[in-house]
């Protein structure tokens, strides 16, 4: 059953990108260059679903739904009485010291991944038969998001390093084609390339990890590295005649290509970018699965970061700073996308402050019902654009939740979990988060818990600006727009309605199980959390007033963004002329991106070109094909003017030739 | 003894005087002449060796045919002496190194040499005796019997030599009229003599 | 002083250099070069010479008979290519005859 929750996904992806590539439809080949998903000009050529289309729909959505069906088995079948399993595929390479095979590790952790990615890839197949129903290019659509789950499902069944590696890579792989998926638009390009490119510098760190640890430990399998991480403690690597602490260097290795997965503070550049690609991938990627690869990579290595404490610190610092500056930044943004994404970035944040703090239950917990949420959100998002005739932007948009009140209903759903209100979701999850980061009781626990309850207040503001901007007011659209305004149909709020069950109830039922007193017992030895560390245990130990000040930010946030965009809509402009600065310093997102334009992209452009033009055009050019060229010709040049014609010439360069050989053989004759 | 040796400075001096005068002479004329003294010294020096008939067949030869065709063609091509500029100077520094180097080479040579003491006796054709033969009559005894091939091949060269002269320098003038005796015997009444009736008053 | 083979070579050596130089130190015209091939082969005329009284042979006047022949045969050729260039051309200046320019 384990091969096949991970390999039905490939063979989804294979049927699909055979039809795709093979049997293509006539108009197949032209992307259509915008988020929509009606077609209000009457798409040029396109012929509806044909054969083709519903087949590759079939296949991919069969299989998923399969899929998530089976996951859910095998979670409660590994978090029950069966208990994690290995399943060993085959070797994949066996050269000296390195052994590295394919084995699908299925233990609790996996067993939750594999649940939110299932499920949440199930509903979004769904979701994009109704969004793509336009779009000509369906089955390379459903192929591509099938690709990805089998990628997002390898790295969390992998059993080792390389393997883990591999999904990783497949995952930057198959986002860089569906942010690309319209590729004809040059926006869409740009973003898929800063998307891989800064997903790369994380993996470089990244490998070096898995090399540091490798050396370290002799080994990339799982179970060596935990088993061998404690006495590894205290050893030291010398580089440069510097001495590093040797599990720290490999811990902050490894954080740094978690950092670009999962766009922490630093590489986060590429997150708000990938928004370019179609909503369903967003809800997909960007949100519930592959930018929480990162969290669930540290929490699969927790039994080796929980020995380098100084690289857990940086962790919880790193995630703590996430989440205030996507929080300052989304509160700024007009594109409904961008606000969610660093929403995104935000939550993403919490998971890593909280892994930083050894409750790494606790960020699985947020990391599962977060997935829930987002994706709802995002989707739902998809139909207020898709009702919207593809508008994004939330200043053109209000005034339209009587017409698309389910819909409204599931937004509000979603941003109830997202705020934390009790009974959603996102209040189990996110409390025990911050309590966590409190009960640390170290100045940085701290520090990143204050920096929480801001996010938290924050999060709440913009999440409801959100929903006011898009939904209340005025109608800021034209009659047209506002004319075509319809709900979606079943096969889009079908599955916005199933993951809003998750979020609804998916805090609530599973509480206990994660992070509750059944703790233990669900994660067994999946997680590994040092005595000394456990947080988690002593978060529930907290004041009474830790557990309500989330709460109580959140409802003065909600309140805040009613006054400002019900009750005095003129404010907010106001309020950002005046701290003109301020606001824009937040709006072009710290300007993270100028920065790294002038320190990067810059110098690495003027190296290339420098490169280019002096290193190879010049000096390899030169001294190689031109400058032999041009020796050549110049030795031909002065040659010929030996040819000059003159025969009295001649005989001198005769004369000569004679004496100098008559010198040559009295002299050395 | 001292005659010889007065002798052999004065025609040396000379013979070196006219060479260099031959190839600096303004004048082509001049450049020819001094090569005709040129001859006359080396058969000066000839005759103060001992060969003799080598001596008077530089003279016929080369003063007598030799140099009186330079001068003839000299004379011919109508050079404009005027003009000709030298510029002698600007190789002069180089060439007169070359020069210098070719003379101590032949110089080394010449010092460096030994006859080897077989070689007098491995002459070819040993010279006779005065008393025995003249020079004259010494080479022709030689060379109607031994050389007799080089001889008639030598002839050859002459003839060769002299077609080919003619064969470079012959052109046919435009407009000259000269008489084709071939044609002019084989011309026929038909094709030249024809009879008109003539009406009385009336032209052809 | 004895006159011996040393000084009659000498005497050959510089007119062989003399017609070397006039060779290629000439710029005024073709007959200059002409003669100065004459001018060597007289040299080589007067070394046999000296060599063959010298060694009391009679073979080197053999062979400066036969380089007579030639020298004079080449002449002729000589000349004659000059009137007929000239003819073409309508100079002789050496400078002009450039046409193997390369």
């Amino acid at each position: 059953m384990e091969v096949l929750v991970v390999f039905l996904p490939l063979l989804a992806f294979l049927v699909a990108g055979s039809i795709a590539l093979f049997a293509g439809s006539p108009d197949a080949h032209h992307g259509h260059g915008h988020d929509h998903g009606h077609d209000s000009h009457g798409g040029h050529g396109h012929h509806g679903p044909d054969w083709r289309d519903r087949a590759a729909q079939f296949v991919t959505c069969g299989a998923l739904l399969v899929c998530a069906v089976l996951s859910w088995i095998l979670f409660f079948q590994v978090t029950g009485h069966g208990g994690p399993r290995t399943v060993q595929l085959f070797t994949w390479m066996d050269s000296g010291a390195l052994e590295v095979s394919w084995a699908l590790r299925v233990d609790q952790l996996t067993a939750v991944m594999l649940v939110v990615v299932n499920t949440v890839s199930a509903m979004v197949h769904v979701y994009s038969v109704g969004y793509m129903s336009h779009d000509p290019n369906k089955p390379r659509f459903m192929a591509y998001l099938s690709l990805f789950t089998f990628c997002m499902l390898m790295l969390v069944t992998a059993d080792n390093l390389v393997q883990l590696f591999f999904g990783w890579e497949g995952v930057g792989l198959a986002s860089y084609l569906l942010i690309n998926f319209w590729y004809d638009k040059p926006s869409a390009n740009n973003a898929a390339m800063k998307a891989f490119i800064v997903n790369r510098v994380g993996d470089f760190g990244f490998v070096l990890g898995i090399f540091a640890l490798f050396v370290l430990v002799g080994s990339v399998e799982f179970d060596t590295i935990f088993a061998k991480a404690p006495e590894l403690v205290g050893q030291k690597i010398t580089f440069l005649s510097w001495q590093f602490d040797a599990l720290t260097c490999a811990c902050l290795l490894l954080f740094i290509g978690a950092m670009g997965k999962s766009a922490q503070l630093g590489l986060h550049t590429w997150l708000p970018d990938a928004m370019e690609g179609p909503t369903p991938v967003s809800a997909l990627i960007h949100a519930a699965t592959m930018v929480t690869a990162g969290v669930f990579m540290i929490c699969r290595l927790s039994p080796v970061f929980e020995y380098a404490p100084d690289a857990l610190a940086v962790v919880t610092i790193v995630g703590g700073l996430t989440a205030i500056v996507a929080a300052t930044i989304g509160f700024t943004q007009f594109d409904i996308k961008r606000v969610i994404a660093y929403s995104t970035m935000s939550q993403l944040g919490y998971m890593f402050f909280a892994a930083g703090v050894s409750a790494y239950g606790a960020a699985m917990f947020h990391l599962f019902t977060h997935a829930f949420f987002k994706a709802l959100l995002f989707l739902g998002a998809g139909s207020v654009i898709h009702a919207m005739s593809d508008e994004q932007d939330m200043r053109n948009m209000g005034g339209i939740w009587r017409l698309i009140p389910v819909t409204y209903a599931l937004m509000w759903i979603g941003s109830l979990a997202l705020a934390g209100i009790p009974v959603f979701a996102g209040f189990y999850s996110k409390d025990i988060v911050l309590e966590a980061a409190f009960a640390d009781h170290s100045a940085h626990g701290t520090f990143v818990f204050w920096l929480g309850i801001a996010a938290a207040f924050l999060t709440a503001f913009y999440s409801w600006r959100l929903l006011f901007m898009a939904f209340h007011g005025k109608p800021r659209a034209n009659e047209r727009v506002m004319a075509h305004v319809h709900e979606s149909p079943l096969i889009m709020t079908v599955p916005l309605a199933v993951l809003a069950v998750g979020a609804v109830f998916a805090g609530m039922l599973f509480n206990h199980s994660f992070v509750g007193e059944g703790r233990e017992h669900f994660w067994g030895a999946a997680i590994k959390v040092l005595h000394e560390n456990d947080t988690l245990e002593a978060a529930h130990h907290v004041p009474g007033w830790v557990p309500m000040l989330p709460l109580i930010v959140g409802l003065v946030g909600i309140a805040l963004a009613y006054v400002l965009y019900i009750m005095m809509p003129g404010l907010p402009g106001r309020i950002a002329n005046a701290a003109k600065g301020a606001h824009q310093f937040l709006y072009n997102k710290w300007y993270f991106d100028e920065l790294y334009d002038t320190l990067f992209v810059k110098p690495a452009r003027w190296l290339g070109y420098g490169l280019w033009k002096a290193g190879d055009g010049a000096v390899i050019d030169g001294v190689g094909p031109d400058g032999i060229a041009a020796a050549t010709q110049d030795v031909a040049a002065r040659a010929s003017r030996l040819q000059s014609g003159y025969v009295y010439h001649y005989a001198f360069a005769m004369v000569i030739g004679v004496v100098a050989l008559v010198v040559w053989l009295s002299m050395f004759g | 003894m001292i005659v010889q040796t007065i002798a052999f400075y004065v025609f040396s001096a000379i013979l070196v005087a006219s060479g260099v005068m031959v190839i600096s002479a303004r004048n082509p004329v001049h450049s020819v002449l001094f090569l005709i003294l040129a001859f006359f010294q080396a058969a000066g020096l000839a005759v103060l060796m001992g060969a003799e008939f080598l001596a008077m067949i530089l003279v016929i030869v080369y003063v007598g045919a030799v140099a009186v065709l330079f001068l003839f063609v000299v004379m011919m091509l109508d050079i404009n002496f005027k003009e000709l500029r030298s510029g002698f100077l600007q190789y002069l520094p180089f060439g007169a190194l070359i020069g210098l180097i070719l003379l101590v080479e032949l110089a080394v040579v010449l010092g460096a040499w030994v006859t080897a003491p077989a070689a007098p006796q491995a002459a070819g054709a040993p010279m006779p005796p005065l008393d025995q033969a003249t020079n004259t009559e010494a080479l022709g005894q030689l060379l109607y019997t031994h050389y007799v091939y080089l001889f008639q091949a030598s002839g050859i060269v002459l003839l060769i030599a002299m077609i080919g002269a003619i064969v470079l320098t012959l052109r046919s003038r435009e407009g000259v009229r000269k008489q084709n005796v071939g044609a002019q015997l084989a011309r026929r009444r038909e094709e030249v003599v024809v009879i008109r009736k003539v009406p009385t008053g009336g032209g052809v | 002083m004895a006159i011996g083979l040393g000084h009659y070579l000498t005497v050959a050596a510089i007119l062989f250099t003399l017609g070397i130089f006039g060779i290629f130190l000439n710029r005024k015209n073709v007959i200059i070069i002409l003669m100065s091939v004459e001018m060597m082969l007289l040299a080589v005329n007067l070394n046999l010479i000296a060599f063959s009284v010298h060694l009391n042979d009679l073979v080197g006047q053999i062979f400066a008979m036969i380089i007579l022949t030639v020298a004079a045969a080449e002449a002729a050729i000589g000349l004659a290519i000059l009137v007929v260039y000239f003819r073409n051309r309508g100079s002789i200046r050496v400078e002009d005859i450039n046409m193997m320019k390369g």
